[in-house]
């Protein structure tokens, strides 16, 4: 156990000089969505190769290098899932994509033992051999700050943390900033809330600060539960004393002494790395009584959450922590003065945590130099949909969606057309083509009716249908809907049933009316920001897509052609030998003819399953 | 039926995270791993040990969606929903799986309680669209024929 911060000092030099003695490196990408491309068996099948080859390998960070062998490690997430797995030759910083465990050899005997580059496994695009991850266009306009560490270290190894530099900040603290300093610098920073509400980090903070009443508490909100949103299971998983420090800092500047971390039960590997960060700096002492000697104590405990998206809201996770039915209440009183057990808390997102420890080792001016005025530093996104490439990624607030959509994201997938790119998730809207130059920021969003909640965007095509798009949304928030107040209880409900009757053709004058009415008042009357913004899909949809709710209630058309319902099917002529399957199968007798003749469908009589398609040997018929 | 539950879990539960409130979840999820449902028989028990009303805790179990009163499969497969899953298609696969196994939206799970079938709202495997997750490991990029297939191949895992 360390006792001192020299200590912890001579410790994070002897893992930064193992580190810098590892010549040549390949790192392979371990996360979730590498690994469910097979990132495991390729790691496998290499150090298996690199064992019957007789190559001299370590898997660990080791104290010496005796004969230069090559490091195999497995990192956190590359972001560049589209083509996972991902393996990263260093130190040339060459980039494999798509690797099979099959190309294992070829790495070994190319790149490992002759320092060449296996141009075939690199990324191509329009004919260009991209070797360089940097080179990459996915890569090259971003600003990796909270995901820094991601792509190069292994998160189940604190020595890799401290090698990175990590605990500087809270060394530095601990070694003789006051509570005031520290609050004025991530003030000064202009660090927001990065869980969607964009609240003035450092303000929440002061106002902990200023609380006599003891004990306090941090907490740390990893209950990402936005459909289509990632970036914090990156971060728990992949980088988790990046998020355990700034926690740890939160504590120390507010006066608490205990942590608490609420992560989403769908993420059993984020609750695993974090309980081993968690022992990894109890036992070095980081974590515990009177740490390195300072007299500051700080325990960090972990729950885990049991499937309920609304205690991703500030009081119905403290609630949640407290063993109750994750309800939200009244406020005020604010989380700051009455959080957890009616404690002042401190309660900030994972990648909020994630920025702290980079503005108290850089300090705030070098923050602020990145981002927009409002809205400093940088911003993680998920992007995904139907998108070229997706992926996680972070760059400077501020940048254009038109950049991220297509110089980074690649464009639409297949050759796509680009519709509309929904931003925030359920509580967010749909933005279109005009807004693709708008600079994303927290501000510049809220003026066009999206917000840029966690951070997840998701990418539609033509093919989308925008009132399906609404009634998925709808669908998902009447589910969460924790039923305490009536506005978003019932009224999530009826607006439900209203896109339901419109996606089936069903849509009668005066719906869209009575949809915005509806959300006018949700918005008003909810009692927290799941039902405040519960209406958002809806109302920007029908903003800026007004003519296809139109279509769906006027002329029963589903202008993209999705909504299954107000499908026709029809069989072609030419193509149908008149073999009769579809008329046996159709349930509605409305498929008739003769054997051996095109067959026909009664508009009339067909109820739209789809059986006849199906069961079509010919592929005669067809849906328009 | 009757049966019989041992409530040594429980106990072990309730020793490890303490006989409070605050547990409550944690106990709840271990008690879910165990019995892979929450029987009515543990309400009573757990009443006592924490001092809490019945009541209470019943709506703890009934709020949250990964507690079940009713008994799950061997393999828990969960169809990610989440709007990414959603725009690349994932209804035609969860469609797929409760065809083949005659499952619905009332009906979960298989009468030989091999199988329980249900949407999730978003795994956070974006990337990987449309994903499927069966117990804790995920599958990516699915359509209804793998999906079909995987039963199969869970089949004989089993």
């Amino acid at each position: 156990m360390l006792k001192s911060v020299e200590e912890l000092r001579a410790l994070r030099a002897e893992a930064k000089a193992s580190m810098d003695a590892e010549n040549r490196k390949i790192i392979i990408c371990g996360g979730a969505g590498c690994v469910s491309k097979g990132a495991n068996k390729v790691y496998e099948t290499l150090v298996s190769k690199l064992e019957e080859k007789g190559v001299k390998f370590t898997v660990k960070l080791e104290k010496c290098h005796d004969g230069d062998p090559v490091r195999v490690t497995k990192s956190g997430c590359h972001g560049f899932c589209e083509v996972g797995p991902l393996l990263r030759v260093e130190p040339q910083g060459w980039l494999y994509v798509k690797v099979k465990p099959e190309d294992c050899d070829e790495i070994i005997d190319t790149t490992i033992n002759n320092g060449k580059c296996v141009d075939r496994l690199c990324y191509t695009k329009h004919g260009i051999i991209y070797r360089e991850q940097k080179e990459v266009p996915f890569y090259k306009k971003q600003t990796r700050v909270s995901l820094a560490n991601c792509d190069k270290i292994d998160a189940t190894s604190i020595e890799e943390y401290l090698a990175q530099g990590g605990y500087t900040a809270f060394e530095k603290v601990l070694s003789g900033m006051t509570s005031e300093e520290i609050v004025n610098e991530i003030t000064e920073s202009g660090l927001r809330g990065r869980g969607g509400g964009g609240f003035p980090t450092g303000r929440k903070w002061s106002q902990v600060a200023r609380q006599k009443n003891f004990p306090k508490y941090v907490v740390c909100n990893g209950d990402e539960g936005d459909p289509g949103a990632f970036m914090d299971r990156s971060v728990m998983e992949d980088d988790p004393h990046r998020m355990l420090e700034g926690m740890m800092i939160a504590g120390f500047a507010t006066g608490a002494n205990d942590g608490y971390i609420y992560v989403r039960a769908e993420y059993p590997l984020a609750v695993a790395r974090l309980k081993n960060a968690i022992a990894q700096a109890t036992e070095l002492g980081l974590l515990g009584d009177n740490i390195l000697g300072s007299g500051f104590s700080f325990h960090m405990h972990i729950n885990r959450g049991a499937g309920a998206f609304v205690c991703g809201e500030g009081s119905a996770l403290t609630a949640s922590i407290e063993g109750k039915r994750g309800m939200p209440r009244v406020k005020p009183p604010r989380t700051v003065e009455h959080g957890l057990f009616d404690q002042p808390t401190v309660l900030n997102n994972v990648e909020t945590f994630a920025n702290v420890a980079d503005i108290i080792n850089k300090g705030s001016a070098w923050y602020k130099a990145t981002g927009t005025d409002n809205s400093s530093g940088t911003k993680t996104f998920a992007l995904t949909g139907n998108i070229e490439n997706a992926g996680l990624i972070e760059v400077p607030m501020g940048t254009t969606l038109r950049e991220v959509i297509f110089d980074i994201g690649g464009g639409i997938r297949n050759g796509g057309e680009f519709k509309a790119v929904q931003i925030g998730g359920p509580s967010g809207g749909c933005l279109t083509e005009e807004h693709l130059d708008l600079p994303l920021d927290f501000d510049s969003l809220k003026e066009v009716g999206a917000i840029i909640g966690s951070g997840g965007l998701v990418v539609m095509d033509k093919n989308t249908c925008m009132v399906e798009v609404a009634r998925f949304f709808m669908n998902f928030t009447r589910n969460e809907s924790c039923g305490k107040c009536v506005p978003c209880r019932e009224g999530t409900k009826r607006m439900l049933e209203i896109l339901e009757r419109i996606v089936e053709g069903k849509g009668e004058e005066g719906d869209i009316e009575l949809l915005e009415e509806l959300a006018d008042t949700i918005s008003h009357a909810a009692l927290c920001g799941l039902g405040k913004t519960a209406a958002g899909p809806v109302v920007s949809t029908i903003k800026y897509f007004k003519d296809e709710y139109l279509a769906h209630i006027h002329e029963k058309r589903c202008p993209a052609g999705e909504c299954k319902k107000l499908k026709t099917y029809v069989i072609e002529e030419e193509l149908c030998k008149g073999c009769s399957k579809c008329a046996r199968n159709c349930p509605t007798g409305a498929i008739k003819g003769e054997i051996k003749k095109p067959y026909k469908i009664d508009q009339k009589l067909c109820i739209k399953c789809g059986g006849c398609i199906n069961g079509c040997p010919f592929k005669a018929i067809k849906e328009v | 039926m009757e049966q019989t539950i041992d409530f040594a879990v429980l106990d072990q539960a309730i020793k490890e995270f303490g006989n409070e409130e605050k547990s409550l979840i944690a106990i709840l999820q271990r008690a879910q791993e165990h019995y892979r449902y929450l029987p009515k028989e543990i309400f009573p028990y757990l009443a006592e040990k924490l001092s809490l009303s019945e009541a209470k805790i019943y709506g703890v179990a009934t709020f949250y969606e990964n507690f079940s009163l009713e008994q799950k499969g061997k393999f828990v497969i969960k169809v990610c929903d989440g709007t990414a899953c959603h725009v690349r298609k994932s209804i035609p696969i969860l469609e797929a799986l409760r065809d083949k196994l005659g499952l619905s939206e009332e009906k979960k799970t298989t009468d030989d309680l091999l199988f329980t079938v249900e949407t999730v709202s978003c795994l956070g495997a974006c990337s990987s669209a449309p994903a499927v997750m069966v117990n804790d490991e995920i599958y990516p990029t699915m359509t209804p024929e793998s999906a079909v297939a995987l039963l199969e191949e869970l089949k004989e895992k089993n």
